[in-house]
């Protein structure tokens, strides 16, 4: 399958799994919907972006790095905007660009053509 | 009077089975094996430069040499990478029929498996087999004495199916006129890799199902001694005892196996819920480990930060 696409599709399903876990925040429940679909589309975006570097580097060690350092970033950004609980929103977040890093050079096309490296 | 020893005698015996390649573009290089047919030499092709395969008959025989002639016909029609092509056919000086074909390095199967490969890698030998008798059946001959002995597994992983001496040209498209020399009530084959009415002396009568039969003795054989159910599923249907109930043809059967390699349902067995959860936890379990490894860093973040 297609890197980019790889990390989109993983990453918008760890989002999904990432916002749903808000529910065991009983304060953070009545706004699950919205934690959901913003979640969601963090993981879409970051996705998008890990897979285009898995691309081009090819590397598992460099995209496990940069999946984490674009997962945490984007988190940050949402903790940001609540202004508060940073480590719980930011923690999660780079688990998220983690694993989809992982799943790119994993599934990824273009990654399987070449051996990944390091 | 002098006596000879047992080796004495034994290496008499050979140098009379050899074969006269005087007046003949070969030399003797040595011995590849021996069946029920005659012996496989490796000679030397001095034109060519290069070592091919010989396999002559051990003694001049009528029958037996339109068989082996039969048999070279056989495989110069089935070109495939599967099949050991055949490079000429003739008589040698000393009367005796011959056919030259590719000498092939590697193990027969049986010894290929000594190396213990993995599951996996024993089924996609098995596919590489079937494709070879498939692509056979679809040009209208029948193995009939398909077992591991007559597969060799090349030094580079190619599988190839030798031993086409029983083989049976199927009528209406055959190129090849069918066995004179081959009575047909005869009981040709391997036990125990030879289906039941072969055995039972119907060899007129077999049809592909005969060889999907034998395929699926080897693919038991293959799949040791405690197979999973789905590939033990798959050979109690390909070795049923009637030809009805086997798979129609070769091509479902390794299409089954390809199935079961690639993690999906196969025809041959109803799995229940559990399994079928396990199953494709398998196929998936990359994606099940992702899950599995974020919701484990998620509880650990849980506990650590309490939400």
């Amino acid at each position: 399958m297609n890197t980019i696409l790889v990390g989109v599709l993983v990453g918008a399903a760890l989002g999904i799994l990432d916002g749903l876990t808000a529910w065991f925040t009983p304060e953070a429940r009545a706004d699950l919907g919205g934690i959901v679909v913003g979640s969601t589309f963090k993981g879409l975006l970051a996705g998008a972006l890990i897979g285009l570097f898995a691309r081009k580097v090819r590397s598992l060690g460099w995209t496990l790095l940069f999946g984490t350092f674009v997962g945490a970033l984007f988190a940050f950004f949402i903790a940001q905007i609540q202004g508060k609980y940073y480590l719980q929103i930011i923690l999660p977040g780079s688990l998220v660009g983690l694993l989809t890093g992982y799943a790119t050079i994993r599934y990824g096309k273009s990654a399987a053509a070449v051996p990944a490296r390091g | 009077m002098i006596r000879l020893g047992d080796g004495a005698v034994e290496r008499l015996r050979a140098v009379l089975r050899e074969p006269d390649l005087s007046k003949t573009r070969y030399r003797l290089v040595g011995v590849a094996g021996s069946g029920g047919m005659g012996t496989v030499y490796v000679v030397e092709d001095v034109d060519l430069c290069r070592r091919v395969a010989l396999k002559v008959l051990d003694v001049a025989d009528g029958a037996i040499e339109e068989r082996l002639r039969r048999e070279a016909q056989v495989l110069g029609r089935l070109e495939h990478p599967g099949i050991v092509p055949v490079h000429e056919v003739g008589t040698l000086p000393d009367g005796r029929a011959y056919y030259t074909m590719k000498w092939v390095q590697g193990d027969r199967l049986d010894r290929h498996l000594a190396g213990k490969p993995a599951l996996g890698e024993r089924l996609r030998l098995f596919l590489r087999i079937a494709e070879a008798v498939s692509f056979a059946h679809a040009r209208g001959v029948l193995h009939r004495d398909l077992k591991p002995e007559n597969v060799m597994v090349g030094a580079f992983g190619e599988v190839l199916v030798l031993d086409w001496g029983l083989a049976k040209v199927l009528g209406g498209r055959a190129a090849v006129a069918p066995a004179s020399g081959t009575d047909e009530s005869a009981v040709l084959g391997t036990p125990g890799f030879m289906a039941p009415e072969q055995a039972a002396g119907q060899s007129g009568s077999v049809d592909a199902r005969a060889d999907v039969y034998s395929l699926g003795a080897i693919l038991r054989w293959l799949g040791g001694a405690a197979p999973p159910a789905a590939l033990a599923a798959i050979c109690n249907k390909a070795l049923a005892e009637r030809p009805g109930d086997r798979y129609p043809e070769v091509a479902a059967l390794a299409a089954d196996v390809l199935r079961l390699i690639d993690g999906e349902a196969v025809s041959a067995h109803a799995e229940g819920p559990l399994e079928r959860l396990l199953r494709l936890m398998r196929r998936h379990r990359v994606a099940v480990g992702i899950v599995l490894a974020y919701l484990a860093g998620r509880a650990l973040i849980f506990f650590l930060t309490g939400r």
